[in-house]
């Protein structure tokens, strides 16, 4: 028995002494993530504490939930909560079928060229980094020397100053968030799209039908998995609107409407140094998203048997 | 003859039918693609013509098309203002040396877990891939690095903290998986190749395109990041590009240097010439390198779009 049990064990160990190399590969990447990404993950506890920086994160006295109840009594709570979802809710209802459409229309080009012309502008403006993004969003706004509303102007319409306008941050937000990704992000659907069997087109048009019908009874079908994947994905995130371009384009005209709970945990961790009551807020902000990518992927593998895991 | 005769009248008004729609169609998808195409490139094209034009017209809205009252008066005052350059080079050093530490860190993982017979891969996948989708969250990443590692405001907190990058490995590891033959291992293998030389003089001679796409986009994150900058770093000379970029464009301050001498009327104008200026001058590396490498960004994003 002892002897069988021990030939049972060996393979095992064997396999891990063989593959000890890679074992050794990994564990740069291995140390870091620990030490960087899994400890902070460990220092989320301060939310439930009185964090002092001379005491440490297991030092400091335990406070129980006071600074979610803060967080959920205050009325920044309703606010930033409203704010993040409405850029957010307005971003994907925008941002997500207009690669799609991109897409389509591209597969649908046979100039090479021009096509080619097409998507490498289209795709340009993805690398302008976020800080030069809202440089020229706020320029070209500005109601004094801004090219937008001077264009405006010419057609008749006085559109005043957009950045000063709380009701128009969101529009600004999304259609520029538009401008900047729709190329780059309709390329996984291009790619999806190239990979359609050419025959199926052929029979289709033997068939004779039209472009539109092609597109609706093939390309779209193709399509459907990989809509599926990223609509998950950015369900994640649906309260975790990029705290970069927000936090630029901010000012004290369109606060009301521009507070989300990224910059607002920001300003009361880092500037105010609230330690754990922004510790609070960002433990609330991860749950939530997690559970509704739970959530989201569990519904999509009951219904389509597409998921992320 | 009876067979081709009887095929062309039936495929006749079906041809001519489709033709004149499908002429239509053509038609309505070239045009919103050469406007779309306006759109995508105005915007930056005005950029560049506003930062040689007479900042005057250009405030008045007469510079639209092409440049106006050329002056390089612009480019002559960025090039006095020294802490731009100091940032530029400070990007320049992040870049590359942040570039190098993210292959040499991702890049192995994803081969490890690329392969089947990793014992505990299950387990290491996980620890990879769980923290997309929950983290620590900012503030207690910041008193970790601060508090336990006293790593604020060094050059190290800029390239190594969050180097690890999820995506990355999974994309890489696509690539190892779909592209790397199973057999070539074997094969390796019975020539009693370890798995260290296996992987540093087979598989990574055979990896450029993945090694090209990864860098690429390590790149372009570290040129165009401002955000870890802005948290962890207190020192100016530290700054890189974008953070400069983000006083220059957002918080409106314009460096003294520049501006000495100059009238309270005249320096509004500066201003947004210095700010036109200074958004070709920071972009114009990853502008004037797209075109030339655009096919490994593709390549990238389709890699990863293959299910891994």
């Amino acid at each position: 028995m002892q002897h069988r049990a021990g030939l049972h064990r060996t393979p095992a160990l064997l396999r891990v002494r063989k593959n000890g190399g890679l074992y050794l590969l990994m564990v740069p990447a291995i140390v870091i993530f620990f030490c960087f990404t899994y400890l902070p993950m460990y220092g989320v506890i301060i939310a439930f504490k009185d964090f002092k920086p001379a005491q440490g994160i297991w030092g400091s006295a335990w406070a129980g939930l006071k600074y979610f109840e803060r967080y959920f009594n205050s009325y920044m709570f309703g606010n930033t909560i409203i704010n993040t979802l409405v850029i957010s809710l307005y971003t994907i209802l925008v941002t997500f079928p207009l690669p799609i459409l991109l897409a389509l229309m591209c597969n649908q080009m046979y100039a090479r060229r021009f096509k080619k012309f097409f998507q490498v502008s289209t795709y340009l403006p993805h690398f302008i980094s976020t800080v030069v993004m809202c440089g020229m969003i706020i320029m070209f706004l500005s109601p004094s020397s801004g090219i937008i509303p001077r264009l405006c102007g010419f057609l008749g319409m006085n559109i005043g100053d957009l950045m000063g306008n709380a009701g128009a941050f969101s529009s600004i937000y999304v259609w520029t968030e538009v401008w900047q990704h729709v190329g780059w992000d309709s390329i996984m659907y291009i790619a999806a799209l190239s990979a359609v069997d050419p025959q199926l087109y052929e029979a289709a048009e033997v068939d004779g039908a039209s472009k539109w019908q092609k597109i609706a009874a093939i390309d779209i079908p193709m399509l459907v998995p990989t809509m599926i994947t990223l609509f998950i994905l950015r369900c994640g995130s649906l309260l975790g609107v990029g705290f970069e371009k927000v936090y630029l384009l901010q000012n004290d005209l369109n606060i009301a409407s521009s507070e989300i709970i990224s910059t607002y945990l920001y300003k009361m961790g880092l500037k105010s140094n609230q330690y754990s009551y922004s510790a609070a807020i960002g433990l609330f902000n991860n749950l939530v998203n997690f559970l509704i990518l739970i959530l989201v992927n569990g519904i999509s593998k009951k219904i389509s048997d597409t998921s992320l895991f | 003859m009876s067979i081709s005769v009887s095929r062309r009248r039936e495929a006749r008004p079906n041809h001519i039918r489709k033709s004149r729609s499908d002429r239509v169609f053509d038609a309505v998808i070239y045009t919103a693609a050469a406007l779309l195409t306006l759109i995508a490139l105005y915007p930056m094209y005005f950029i560049v013509i506003a930062s040689i034009s007479d900042p005057n017209l250009v405030a008045r809205g007469d510079v639209l098309l092409y440049p106006r009252g050329v002056s390089l008066e612009g480019y002559s005052y960025l090039f006095s203002m020294s802490n731009l350059w100091t940032g530029y080079g400070n990007t320049v050093l992040y870049t590359l040396a942040g570039t190098l530490i993210m292959l040499i860190v991702n890049i192995p993982v994803a081969f490890a877990l690329s392969r089947k017979d990793l014992p505990g891969r299950g387990f290491f996948t996980f620890y990879f891939i769980f923290p997309m989708f929950f983290g620590g969250g900012l503030i207690p990443t910041f008193i970790i690095l601060n508090n336990t590692f006293h790593m604020l405001d060094s050059f190290l907190v800029m390239v190594l903290p969050f180097s690890v990058i999820s995506y990355y490995i999974i994309v890489a590891r696509t690539f190892f998986q779909t592209s790397l033959p199973g057999e070539l291992w074997d094969a390796a293998q019975i020539d009693g190749c370890s798995n260290l030389r296996y992987f540093f003089q087979i598989v990574l001679p055979l990896s450029k395109a993945i090694l090209a796409v990864i860098a690429l986009w390590a790149a372009v994150g570290h040129w165009n990041s401002y955000f870890n900058a802005m948290i962890y770093l207190r020192s100016p000379e530290r700054y890189p590009l974008q953070l400069i970029m983000r006083n220059i464009l957002i918080n409106n301050e314009m460096a003294a240097t520049a501006m000495t001498g100059s009238a309270a009327a005249d320096l509004n104008r500066k201003a947004n010439l210095i700010k036109y200026g200074a958004i070709v001058v920071s972009s114009l590396p990853i502008m004037t390198m797209y075109p030339f490498v655009q096919k490994y960004f593709n390549q990238g994003v389709m890699i990863g779009a293959l299910k891994g």
